[in-house]
């Protein structure tokens, strides 16, 4: 494919707003994890006994007015989000060479806006939702597409990707896919998710909650640690003889397996890697880090470093960063890529946080510690429910 | 201005379609053209990609893009493993949304496990790609009352991008709780394209003309538009009622103040046309 070059990321966390502080956490090895603190909606019920990565201060920042419409703790964060590392002023250099017309808006997303219903629901009366909340467009999956389509007044195609935990790396597959089409010149992709009672008694239903902070590829690992994030990038036609950071490749695939469990030999997940190297045109030992999606679970880390162990050599730095953050579902996609993104311009390598004994079942490819060193390339997976896979390329010019 | 420098455009190789009385595109079309309407419809699609256990079990959403998901290939004779997929949905299943929150309300740790895997909005695409064996990348997506459009561009943008055929699949169920009055989608609506690059005798073709302003949108006023228009779907209807009546244009609302205008060629004028796309 067509390198495209990313004008500007940003990513904000449990570790705090913007590139700066998820760089700065990064490298002191400091989490954001904490005790699970989210209120829970149905009356004299606890909180469950579990480390969320929750991000500061969305509790008191409303959208401004003209955008009062679409409140919500999703679009608030998405909100925050846009505010960061210069990403307005990048939507508006996009939109200044192309027209509003001919910039799209793809972002990925897996709770949506789904905290406003349950809360609508724990607040029925006389079986309706509450005034306040009776609000249709934060009542549907695309409210996120919709929200920032509004706050940017982009006017391309406008799409909420929600493919579970893959959704905001796919948006970079599918915005590359409608620039080389010509359905527009720019596009905005990144992706947001919010905690909620959705996701962790949703996951905790599944058995894949851990009690402790997450420990991804470690051998007593017992599960995941929820986050919420979000992130953006804007992403353009790379002019000739330009230098900056690139898209190279993005690869896709299914596991064709289970809808909660990873096909057993990672074959999905090779599927995508394999894909995404051939699209950038590079061989794997080019690869300098693997941002990996490592929940945590006993079964997707052993699953991803199979995968990884039958394509790329010992050499390659390999994490998970969601000790750091969480696993922030649909938006693990965009801010694990910024950690790609990161990596690549400081050379700065995250390991892990949290793991002390690495499981043997693991390859020497998973790393602990930090490390050092000059990239060429570096890459992010992220796998997501019903089996749906995405690798992405990032390399610089 | 905003029209793409090569018309992207596709050979519709396959149709599925299931709405409540009209549970295949033969009976669509035969409905459009003469009004009539099949004897003993079933209730519900019955997905015969599922064992029997399961079809009565998965949710409706699943159950209707899995239906019309198998007819579109095998109207296309394609095999469904080798196709890419893209699953388009406004609300995703709104039975499901309503039992989490209802739930969530009153008692949370009580969740279903099944439910809760079941209620990401790629499920259908999920149980697709697991039933049919597709490795094949499958997306899910919404974009409100523009989802169906916007599938469409990111189908035609795959073929595009090289992708030899693909498959779209678009779908919205009923809402029940107090989500309806919220979100209101009535009945169950489906219908499935197998799209591709290749010209074939016998197969309608359809062009994206421009993506255009609202101002000149066409009135939905197609039989199939008339009798479905609640379900959140509805706005790919204009669609089904031209390719049902051998029209040469359609018009599909895209988003805010947009509309995609598509130019057709009916599968009969696709026959004798000269150069229905480049080989």
């Amino acid at each position: 494919m067509a390198p495209l070059a990313i004008r500007a990321y940003t990513a904000t966390t449990a570790l705090g707003r913007g590139l700066q502080a998820q760089r700065a956490a990064l490298a002191a090895r400091r989490g954001g994890l904490r005790r699970n603190d989210l209120p829970v909606l149905a009356p004299g019920q606890a909180p469950l006994d579990c480390w969320i990565g929750r991000v500061d201060g969305l509790e008191d920042e409303a959208l401004p007015s003209r955008l009062a419409q679409w409140e919500c703790r999703n679009n608030r964060l998405a909100w925050m989000a846009l505010q960061q590392d210069g990403m307005l002023d990048a939507i508006a250099g996009v939109v200044a060479r192309h027209g509003a017309g001919r910039v799209a808006v793809v972002l990925g997303t897996s709770t949506a806006s789904i905290a406003a219903t349950e809360e609508a629901y724990a607040r029925l009366e006389d079986g309706g939702f509450p005034a306040d909340l009776r609000r249709s467009q934060v009542h549907t999956p695309h409210s996120l597409g919709g929200f920032v389509q509004d706050a940017t007044g982009l006017r391309g195609p406008c799409v909420t990707v929600a493919t579970a935990c893959s959704s905001s790396a796919k948006v970079f597959a599918q915005a590359s896919r409608l620039i080389d089409a010509g359905l527009c010149d720019a596009a905005l992709v990144g992706g947001i998710d919010t905690l909620c009672g959705s996701v962790l008694f949703g996951f905790n239903s599944l058995q894949l909650v851990s009690g402790e902070p997450c420990r991804p590829f470690d051998a007593q690992r017992n599960g995941l640690s929820l986050g919420e994030a979000g992130g953006y990038a804007v992403v353009e036609r790379a002019g000739d003889g330009e230098s900056g950071l690139r898209l190279c490749g993005y690869g896709e695939s299914s596991d064709a397996h289970h809808m909660s469990t990873p096909h057993p030999q990672g074959l999905g997940a090779q599927l995508a890697m394999r894909d995404a190297l051939a699209r950038a045109g590079i061989a794997p030992e080019d690869v300098g880090y693997l941002n990996l999606h490592g929940t945590a679970t006993p079964a997707n880390d052993a699953v991803e470093a199979l995968a990884v162990s039958a394509l790329f050599p010992e050499t390659l730095h390999a994490s998970s960063t969601k000790g750091w953050t969480g696993h922030t579902l649909g938006a693990a996609g965009i801010v694990e890529s910024a950690v790609a993104l990161l990596a690549l311009e400081h050379g700065e390598l995250p390991g892990i946080l949290n793991s002390a004994t690495p499981d043997p079942a693991c390859g020497p490819q998973i790393r602990l510690d930090n490390a050092q060193r000059t990239i060429r390339y570096a890459m992010n997976n992220s796998f997501g429910f019903g089996g749906n896979n995405a690798a992405l390329v990032f390399g610089r010019a | 201005m905003t029209a793409a420098t090569t018309p992207l455009h596709a050979t519709i190789e396959g149709i599925g379609f299931w709405a409540p009385g009209l549970p295949t595109w033969e009976a669509a079309c035969r409905f459009v053209r003469d009004g009539e309407l099949p004897a003993d419809a079933p209730a519900r699609p019955s997905p015969q990609l599922l064992a029997p256990n399961e079809r009565r079990r998965a949710p409706e959403t699943v159950a209707v893009a899995l239906d019309v998901a198998l007819a579109a290939c095998r109207a296309a004779g394609r095999e469904p493993a080798a196709l890419p997929s893209v699953f388009a949905s406004m609300h995703g299943d709104l039975a499901i949304t309503d039992y989490m929150c209802a739930t969530l309300a009153a008692d949370p740790a009580s969740v279903s496990p099944t439910r809760f895997h079941n209620s990401v909005h790629n499920a259908a695409a999920g149980y697709w790609t697991i039933g049919t064996g597709a490795m094949q990348p499958a997306t899910a997506l919404s974009a409100g009352d523009a989802s169906f459009a916007q599938g469409l561009l990111d189908a035609l943008a795959q073929l595009h991008s090289g992708s030899e055929a693909v498959l779209l699949v678009a779908y919205d169920s009923q809402a029940c709780g107090p989500l309806a009055a919220v979100s209101p989608s009535v009945g169950v609506l489906g219908a499935a394209l197998v799209l591709s690059l290749h010209p074939r005798e016998g197969a309608a073709t359809l062009e994206l003309a421009q993506i255009a302003a609202d101002a000149t949108s066409a009135v939905a006023d197609g039989p199939l538009a008339r009798r479905l228009g609640g379900n959140a779907m509805a706005p790919m209807l204009p669609l089904f009622d031209a390719l049902a009546q051998s029209a040469t244009q359609a018009s599909v609302h895209a988003g805010p103040g947009q509309h995609l205008q598509l130019r057709l060629v009916p599968a009969a004028a696709a026959i004798d046309a000269p150069t229905g796309a480049p080989a």
